[in-house]
């Protein structure tokens, strides 16, 4: 085989790993979602519990993507668990808005959701997202539950 | 006192072969300048290491992401899970079975065809015979099979990697019925560009290191007999394997132990 042919066949297995390199980047994993748009800006959100959202979760408006979590901390003054969100540029919402912890499915991943409020100015860089909901904590949940369950069936419930 | 003898003899045995290997991998890497100023020979090497191992690569990663995706199916369906289907071919591919598999089958497919290859040169005394003509082999010969290892190991890793998810799209999209969109969108949410393919590559590189130098050192420290050229190239895939996997727990425990 001659030397050019053999520098051919090179140059199409190095192009070959790259476009799988590329593939494996931007189809099969989460390039892509980094690159559009590009321009975010930060707000902040307080939670009681934060249950079990982790950063480089989802922020979601209506179900759509519109950022990320990037930070998770908790005050030490307040025992607030304060989660930052990176959120794309285009995509402004009201001063009044407020931010909930939500699951992806029953057991799925957890993800902050933003429902928009009324007020005429919109959040910007830095903010603070006051009117939060804290994560669903299956364990108080369940322990509500029983709780009630006993409330209302009364000392016979358990007995029968 | 003969059983003393023994022991120590041994002990000491080990520890000369895992010093010549040592001095041998540091001799390796500082041939590697002089190699990358002769590009054609690193050239030929990848012809000869990484674009002859594509069809078993190639076939192999295709074989694993068909039945990962079969046999994941049968089990995630029954906890009404088979949509993650995809997320789980591909984190385990990405992460583990991309660079491993493709280790194994590099060190079975090239590393074998290096060790004989220096090992029959080194019974021809071809290699006694370049160092007479003050030609350092380990320049000429070994350097550029080493570069050509390391260059082509991450590039066949990653054409395993991506191969085999579209292996498993096929199965799961086109045979299952598995929705294309959710098959694709929840990689992207769940897989990490720098976290899990970076680190993949990352350990393919590593690998890479691995095969190729054992490869090397086998042939090159072979004796120059039929048997000892034979022994050598089972010795290249068995210690090749075994580094390989033993470093593979290592750099997993390194990259993946925190969240």
């Amino acid at each position: 085989m001659s030397k050019k042919s053999i520098e051919i066949l090179v140059g199409l297995f190095v192009l070959l790993g790259a476009l799988a390199l590329l593939f494996l980047a931007l189809k099969a994993a989460n390039l892509a979602s980094f690159s559009n748009g590009g321009e975010t800006y930060a707000v902040t959100a307080r939670f009681d519990n934060i249950g079990g959202l982790k950063p480089r979760a989802p922020v979601r408006s209506a179900g759509v993507n519109v950022g990320r979590v990037t930070a998770i901390t908790l005050d030490a003054q307040t025992y607030q668990g304060v989660a930052t969100l990176e959120i794309r540029k285009d995509i402004v919402f009201p001063k009044d808005s407020s931010a909930k912890i939500l699951t992806a499915g029953l057991l799925g991943d957890q993800y902050i959701g933003i429902e928009p409020g009324g007020d005429p100015n919109n959040l910007a860089q830095g903010d603070v997202i006051t009117q939060t909901q804290s994560a669903v904590v299956l364990e108080n949940l369940i322990g509500q539950f029983l709780f009630n369950k006993a409330a209302d069936g009364g000392p016979s419930a358990p007995a029968q | 006192m003969n059983f003393l003898q023994m022991l120590g003899r041994r002990a000491l045995d080990v520890l000369a072969s895992w010093g010549r290997g040592a001095l041998f991998f540091l001799d390796l890497l500082r041939a590697v300048p002089g190699a990358l100023a002769r590009p054609g020979l690193v050239i030929a090497q990848v012809h000869a290491i990484g674009n002859r191992s594509l069809v078993i690569i190639l076939a192999s990663g295709m074989a694993v992401g068909f039945v990962l995706a079969l046999q994941l199916y049968n089990t995630l369906t029954t906890f009404g899970a088979a949509e993650s289907l995809g997320l789980v071919v591909n984190l385990s591919l990405v992460r583990e079975l991309g660079p491993v598999v493709t280790a194994l089958l590099f060190a079975g497919r090239a590393g074998t065809s290096l060790t004989a290859e220096i090992g029959l040169m080194k019974a021809g005394e071809q290699i006694s015979a370049m160092e007479l003509m003050a030609i350092d082999p380990k320049a000429r010969v070994l350097a550029p099979r080493f570069l050509g290892g390391i260059i082509s190991m991450p590039l066949l890793a990653a054409l395993f990697s991506a191969i085999g998810i579209l292996g498993a799209y096929v199965v799961a999209v086109l045979l299952i019925g598995i929705d294309a969109g959710n098959f694709w969108s929840i990689q992207q949410n769940g897989v990490d560009v720098w976290r899990d393919v970076g680190n993949g590559v990352v350990k393919s590189a590593v690998f890479g290191v691995i095969c190729t130098a054992v490869a090397l050192y086998q042939g090159y420290e072979t004796e120059a007999t039929p048997e000892g050229v034979a022994y050598a190239t089972t010795r290249t895939v068995v210690m090749a394997s075994l580094g390989v996997l033993a470093m593979d727990f290592i750099l997993t425990a390194l990259m993946f132990s925190t969240p």
